[in-house]
């Protein structure tokens, strides 16, 4: 197989990696937020927040993305460089901000911008490197 | 110092699983197809690795330690904190995977992890 064609394999693999990681746990988020913040530590309690985590098909939803997820990350892992997959998947984090900003509503403060420009910066000078750099030894 | 074992154990916990499970699949071999065939059996051959069940098993164990951790702390801290695992990740590929790290996937590694401590403080 040619590295060049290894490279377009990676890069299609790192999609469904940052879109699986980010709306997996979007999806997360928006089920356990509908279950509310956990206040009590007694047996009954964690039954309930367990039959209520489970029972709700949000948490579903962000579980099955966050198996294809872990798929597409064992797969990707099977040729490219743990240390090269690792930073790019980090984009999740920038791609989770933009949704939550979007489709949840929340509020992005300046200082999260700054960061969500800084990981794609970071994700940007990665992928400049070989994602195997076991091809070039 | 509970809160430093506990942030050790997530951070060392998710760098040494995924590297365990990234060695797993070097092993098991990389994917040729995207065939439902192939990808089954890649899936077969990642369950009888032992390298994979140690990973998990790491991971759930930070996890829980993450857990543990914010039931203490602020998501504030600890969530930024974690960051921390890109550095650990990128030396344990560089010291255990034998990965050659180049400066530029260095320089952009250290920019991640600054970017992530900074999009999860809040």
């Amino acid at each position: 197989m040619t590295s060049a064609k290894h490279e377009w394999r990676t890069y299609a693999l790192l999609v469904p990696i940052v879109l699986f990681s980010s709306t997996g746990n979007v999806l997360l988020g928006k089920g356990m937020k509908q279950i509310g913040a956990v206040r009590a530590w007694s047996i009954a309690a964690l039954g309930t927040l367990f039959l209520k985590t489970f029972t709700n098909i949000w948490v579903w939803l962000g579980i099955g993305g966050l198996l294809l997820f872990l798929v597409s990350f064992m797969v990707a892992l099977s040729w490219a460089d743990y240390s090269f997959v690792m930073p790019v998947s980090a984009a999740s984090y920038a791609l989770a901000t933009l949704m939550s900003h979007w489709a949840l509503g929340e509020l992005v403060t300046p200082q999260r911008w700054l960061g969500v420009a800084l990981i794609c910066l970071g994700v940007a000078l990665v992928t400049r490197t070989p994602a195997s750099s076991r091809g070039i030894e | 110092m509970r809160t430093a074992l506990c942030l050790a154990i997530a951070v060392l916990g998710t760098s040494g699983g995924e590297v365990a499970v990234s060695h797993a699949m070097k092993r098991i071999g990389e994917l040729r197809s995207f065939a439902l065939r192939s990808l089954l059996g890649f899936l077969r051959r990642a369950i009888a690795e032992k390298w994979f069940w140690l990973g998990i098993a790491l991971l759930a164990l930070s996890f829980f330690s993450l857990l543990a951790l914010l039931s203490w702390e602020d998501v504030s801290f600890v969530i930024p904190a974690t960051a921390l695992t890109y550095v650990t990740g990128a030396l344990a590929a560089k010291w255990f995977l034998g990965e050659n790290l180049s400066p530029w996937r260095w320089a952009g590694i250290l920019l991640v992890a600054t970017g992530v401590a900074l999009v999860s403080l809040s």
